[in-house]
């Protein structure tokens, strides 16, 4: 059986390595991720938000659900925990 | 020097004169730069993750060097609760009261019905409110996650 499974893991990895020859070179201006939303952010986000950070500005505004939802993951792993290992005092 | 060593042994892990000192020296540094990092997340690196793990992080290190009763004296866990359950209603509730106000949901530009004020400023703004929401759930989330792990949800000394 590890046999099996380590036999699996050395395919997927050979198999994820070989792909990685197809990914665009480091800091390329004209692969698929640099030419789709990010101009858009660099170009506008300082006049449409005027927050200086555009870090910030895509975080809290352009992608603001995904913050919000990771707070309230976050919060509600932390009432999990407390729901779980919280007990009465004797 | 077999005189002090037998000291060290006989008192808990921890409980030096000199790491409280430093600790208690330490602590309000601590919380001043979080919240540094959350208000100053517009202009640098930083923001309502960072820095509610930053001030979560002083809690800690007074549980560390003391122990969990000593942090009950600064944030109770009432006020632990009510504190990050807060930050999590302040992020959802600025949201809907955007959609509420008759725009999209978190588009904060809406809120300029409530507060007169440049629609982009607003949104400005509203990035502000989130991200003290965030700060304030993470920091408090932090803190009871600690609280709870280390004494086994019986809080009472922990480690």
């Amino acid at each position: 059986m590890k046999k099996i499974a380590l036999l699996a893991t050395l395919i997927t990895g050979a198999i994820l390595l070989y792909s990685t020859k197809d990914f665009a070179p480091w800091g390329d201006p004209h692969s698929p991720a640099s030419v789709h939303v990010s101009n858009v952010y660099i170009e506008k986000s300082v006049e449409q938000t005027h927050v200086p950070n555009i870090v910030t500005a895509i975080l809290g505004d352009y992608r603001g659900y995904d913050t919000m939802f990771e707070t309230v993951v976050i919060f509600s792993a932390g009432m999990a925990v407390i729901g779980v290992l919280r007990r009465p005092k004797e | 020097m077999k005189h002090l060593q037998e000291k060290a042994q006989s008192k808990p892990l921890g409980e030096s004169l000199i790491v409280q000192t430093a600790v208690r020296m330490m602590i309000p540094f601590i919380q001043l730069f979080g919240l540094y990092v959350i208000v100053h997340g517009h202009y640098s690196p930083g923001g309502g993750f960072q820095g509610g793990v930053v001030l979560g992080a002083s809690f800690i290190l007074m549980a560390l060097a003391y122990d969990l009763q000593k942090t009950f004296g600064y944030i109770s866990e009432r006020t632990n609760a009510i504190l990050g359950s807060t930050g999590a209603l302040i992020y959802t509730g600025t949201a809907a009261l955007c959609a509420v106000l008759g725009g999209y949901f978190l588009d904060y530009s809406a809120l300029a019905k409530i507060i007169p004020m440049n629609p982009i400023d607003w949104r400005s703004m509203g990035i502000f409110l989130v991200e003290v929401g965030v700060g304030l759930a993470v920091m408090n989330i932090m803190v009871s996650l600690f609280w709870d792990i280390s004494s086994g949800g019986k809080m009472d000394e922990g480690l």
